[in-house]
């Protein structure tokens, strides 16, 4: 591919979600490097998921809110300005003056600055204490705020939230998140007025009341009242005042085109860049996309019409000829926790609609469509409380829907399966703006085979993923359809699952990778049945995963049995049972990473991770630790990992049990056992769960009268509590219901199952899985018990066995031909008193360098 | 496991550089060699011929496509990355399945085996085909 000598200078100005599509779609489509982009991001950060802000109050890092594929960044053709505004534009010379004091020249120039957050002229809207939400700081100041005063005044504090649209219940939920007690103030007569009508604007407030949130609705605030300069006090045109610590504006935003005023270019009556349907103002070489663009006459305050806005410009740049096809304002959100989705002609605007509507206040649901008048096809539509049937029914918006209305509007479970019926041109993803033909392309002539590829595909499901589950319906349809099984396959070498597998494997007492893959598969073997094959001969107890030919199989983690990171070092995590661990033990960790230069962190599961260790310096860290009484803590494998607990009666004022006790006897029961993916376990000493126990897979709480066992739970993208599986078990009893819970969970999950998905696919779902483990209604309970008495029999320690067989350590050499020379590519920086991994540019750079683990210094 | 009888031209040349012997590395594993002060990824597959790619995987950037899995697709040896799992010909270095990305691939370098000895050449030029062991040896 030739690249002209020098790109053309694109600059955007702005540095939001939609700035950085319009990067991503340009760099994706602009393989010949006809432009070059420099990005002004006049936040000190890289474009981030402003829709999820509200997040950064349940603990996230700013980090956390970053958009995917940083890589992005290091694209030679990007230029990223963070901290960088646009001050001025001169059409004329085409060039952009910025806040650094330099003039930048441009042959294309967009704008995507986005809104600032409007704040009513309300006498007292400048005291402290009183905020808008809009960005990161905005958020991070609110809440430094809120915890100072907290602490100043020793009370709970109380807040109010000027505006009860979708932005006010985002920050109604921020401000309760922080234990503030929150009053949502609202001028119009209900809440969320431009989404959701009087019926569900009502069962929205019953809903927010009840969570503790207070809710004045046709108030208008005329006054805050000030003491010290701080916000003290409400005051409303009706009605009694109200005291307050903190006040939230989100009244709405405003487009912010000053620089668009500035520079002669028109705007819109309420605002707003205005553009015609490619997005192009006046000035052929100015666009404008977002919020901040005037478009049909209106701005737009969503994401996904941003984004195709986005798309648009990156066509028209290369020559394309795309237009704004008009905005989708359908949404669905959780606020609060309560599910609202408005979509379509949501309040009957056409003429001749006839409604149906579902209004249930005892179970907090409001749900309405809007049909055309011979009640066939959907015209629009509202979802309070519970919106699962919302990714069925917008894409059918303007279609017939089949059947009654009614039917859509019953709860999750009966309402019929949309998807199979889906005409091609349906938007399923509005994200991405990926119809239902797409999907279904990218299966019958792209050759996708799952949702992953799919997503991969048409990335339908990758921006808010409210739309996987219609996604999910629509490939596993299309795959039944073109003749294709839903094959459970485990990948192009074996035909079987890997529950088959396991059953094979074991009756027939198989213990080699060529017996298998001989006996029941082809070629030999990839990284997909390879480990899963290793993971099952290991659940099987066929003896130490590296020996002969089941080294092999190992995913690199369990090959040289650490953790890869990112650099290619690895992390060592020695077993701390229970998270019960000595001073002299404790000292002899500290004293190891001491020594060997490794960065150490505390870890989820109450242990202590020690990264940066080289392959060649495994087995020393591990002979330190063997020696000093210590394990490995299996933090490498699709293995039980930990079991966390609480302090328990043995100290705590408030246990019942001791958790700490039982919580080391289980991980040694089940230390090493592999399984279709990682377990993790918690125990609790009382109701007050400060184990997070239900936050695993298995979840053990202490009762007066024993323990309750909870199963199916997990943290990580789709956190899920474990539910309740027995209550008040004895220890022993609880010790061999796990047993076969784990037991049956290892012979029959799918690959990478966690339990969660794994009881919820099961036959019959959790209520079979007791019959199983408690009723023994397979009559397997002895074979499951028999399995795990094997397991615990049967244990050794892998780091311990390595160590004594000169074999296995010859594969911890760095290089075949010098296997003591440390890899020199390994660059690490002091980072708070310990080594990280340089960056790209610190590499570049060179001289940041430091020795960081026992690395020599790079110069 | 195949033994040549006579040592190729090729391997007379300088730029060649014997690393270790086909027992050195594991069968259907991989193990890394420093060859002129690059790192150089040698496999050696189930029916004993050796590959050898580079070891910098194009997509994280940490030089580790030795520690990667084995395996086969269709009949093409092949080597997933250790790191984010992406599929490369251990012949060619081609990737395979760039995991939803874009394709990057890997250097691949001729290799020799001559009297059990490994010897890893220059890098084989993108589109110069196939090494000649494995030519001669197929991939059984």
């Amino acid at each position: 591919m030739v690249q002209p000598p020098s790109p053309r200078e694109l600059v955007v100005v702005g540095g939001g979600m939609v700035a950085r599509r319009l990067v991503d779609a340009l760099r994706s489509r602009d393989t010949a490097g006809e432009w070059a982009v420099t990005l002004l991001c006049e936040e000190p950060r890289a474009p981030y998921d402003r829709v999820a802000l509200t997040s950064y109050f349940t603990g996230r890092d700013p980090d956390d809110l970053a958009l995917g594929g940083q890589e992005i960044w290091d694209d030679p053709l990007v230029t990223l300005r963070r901290g960088v505004a646009a001050t001025a534009i001169d059409r004329e010379a085409r060039t952009i003056a910025t806040s650094d004091g330099r003039t930048l020249p441009y042959d294309s120039l967009v704008l995507a600055t986005g809104s600032y957050a409007a704040v009513p002229p309300v006498p007292g809207r400048d005291l402290r204490g009183a905020f808008v939400y809009r960005t990161i700081d905005d958020v991070a100041a609110l809440r430094a705020y809120v915890e100072n005063l907290r602490d100043e005044v020793g009370r709970p504090l109380r807040g109010a939230v000027v505006g009860g649209g979708l932005l006010g219940l985002e920050a109604a939920g921020a401000l309760t998140a922080l234990q503030v007690e929150t009053t949502v103030v609202e001028f119009a007569s209900r809440l969320m007025p431009l989404q959701v009508d009087d019926g569900g604007g009502e069962a929205l407030r019953r809903l927010i009341e009840a969570l503790g949130v207070k809710v004045r609705t046709s108030t208008a605030t005329s006054k805050i009242v000030g003491l010290l300069g701080r916000v003290s006090k409400m005051e409303f045109a009706d009605g009694p005042g109200l005291d307050v610590d903190v006040v939230v504006f989100a009244v709405g935003v405003r487009p912010r085109d000053e620089l668009a005023r500035e520079a002669g270019l028109e705007v819109g009556e309420r605002g707003g860049v205005v553009v015609d349907d490619s997005c192009a103002t006046a000035d052929p070489a100015v666009w404008a996309v977002g919020e901040v663009a005037c478009i049909g006459g209106r701005t737009l305050g969503l994401v996904a019409p941003g984004y195709t806005m986005a798309e648009i410009v990156a066509d028209r740049l290369l020559g394309g000829e795309g237009t704004f096809p008009g905005a989708d304002l359908s949404t669905k959100l959780k606020l609060l926790g309560v599910d609202v989705a408005s979509f379509g002609d949501a309040f009957a605007a056409e003429a001749g609609g006839l409604e149906v509507v579902i209004s249930d206040p005892v179970a907090g649901v409001y749900k309405k469509l809007v049909m055309s008048d011979d009640a066939r096809t959907l015209r629009g539509g509202i979802l309070v409380g519970d919106a699962s049937a919302y990714a069925a029914l917008r894409p059918m918006v303007g279609r017939e829907l089949g059947g009654d209305p009614a039917a859509y509007l019953l709860p999750e479970g009966a309402a019929p399966a949309a998807a199979g019926d889906l005409p091609d041109d349906a938007a399923v993803c509005s994200c991405n703006n990926v119809t239902a033909g797409a999907i279904r392309c990218s299966v019958t002539d792209a050759g996708c085979t799952d949702l992953a590829g799919v997503k991969a595909c048409t990335r339908a499901g990758t921006s808010c993923g409210s739309c996987l589950p219609l996604v999910k319906r629509l490939v596993t349809t299309e795959l039944e359809r073109s003749g294709v099984e839903v094959s459970n396959a485990l990948c192009e070498h074996f035909e079987l699952s890997r529950a088959q597998l396991f059953d094979v494997v074991r009756v027939q007492g198989l213990t080699t990778f060529s017996e298998i893959i001989g006996r029941h598969g082809n070629g030999r073997g990839c990284d997909i049945c390879k480990p899963v094959i290793g993971s099952i001969l290991a659940s099987l107890g066929t003896g130490h995963i590296l020996e002969g030919e089941r080294a092999t199989l190992q995913d690199t983690n369990d090959h040289v049995m650490a953790n890869l990171q990112k650099d290619g070092s690895y992390s060592v995590v020695p077993r701390i049972p229970g998270g019960e661990i000595t001073p002299e033990r404790l000292i002899v960790i500290g004293e190891v990473a001491k020594d060997f230069g490794l960065y150490t962190k505390i870890t989820g599961g109450q242990r202590i991770d020690l990264f940066g260790a080289r392959i060649e310096q495994l087995p020393k860290i591990w002979k330190r630790l063997v020696d000093a009484g210590f394990e490995s803590g299996h933090a490498y494998g699709k293995s039980l990992r930990t079991v966390k607990s609480c302090v328990g009666s043995t100290w705590c004022r408030y246990g019942v049990q001791d958790s700490v006790g039982l919580a080391i006897a289980l991980e040694l029961r089940y230390r090493g056992l592999r399984s279709p993916h990682k377990i993790k376990l918690g125990v609790s000493g009382c109701a007050r769960e400060c184990a997070e126990a239900r936050g695993k897979d298995v979840g053990v709480i202490a009762t007066d009268n024993g323990w309750n066992l909870y199963v199916g739970g997990n943290g990580g993208f789709t956190p899920r509590h474990a539910e309740l599986l027995a209550e008040d078990l004895d220890t022993e009893m609880l010790v061999r219901t796990i047993d076969r819970f784990l037991m049956y969970y290892v012979r029959t999950a799918d690959r990478l199952q966690r339990t969660a998905v794994w009881v919820e696919d099961h036959e019959g779902g959790l209520d079979a899985i007791r019959d199983v483990v408690l009723e023994d209604s397979l009559g397997i309970g002895a074979d499951l018990d028999e399995a795990m008495a094997g397991h615990v029999e049967g244990y050794e320690d892998e780091w311990a066995a390595a160590l004594n067989d000169p074999e296995k350590l010859r594969r911890f050499g760095s290089f075949v031909n010098a296997p003591d020379q440390p890899d020199d590519s390994l660059a690490y920086v002091n980072e708070r008193g310990q080594a990280r991994p340089a960056t790209e540019s610190e590499r570049a750079g060179g001289s940041l360098l430091i020795a960081g683990t026992t690395l020599e210094v790079r110069r | 496991m195949t033994t040549e009888t006579s040592l190729s031209p090729l391997a007379l040349e300088p730029s060649w550089l014997p690393v270790c012997t086909v027992e050195d590395l594991p069968r259907e594993r991989g193990a890394c060699a420093l060859v002129h002060g690059s790192q150089v990824a040698l496999f050696r597959t189930f029916d004993d011929t050796v590959y050898a790619v580079q070891q910098l995987d194009p997509y994280s950037g940490a030089h580790v496509m030795s520690r990667g899995i084995v395996g086969t697709r269709g009949g093409t040896p092949t080597v997933a990355s250790p790191m984010y799992k992406q599929v490369f010909d251990l012949r060619t270095g081609q990737c395979l399945d760039p995991v939803g990305k874009d394709p990057r691939h890997l250097l691949a370098y001729a290799v020799h085996v001559a009297d059990d000895v490994v010897s890893v050449g220059p890098p084989v030029e993108p589109g110069q085909a196939l090494l000649p062991d494995a030519v001669e040896r197929g991939t059984g």
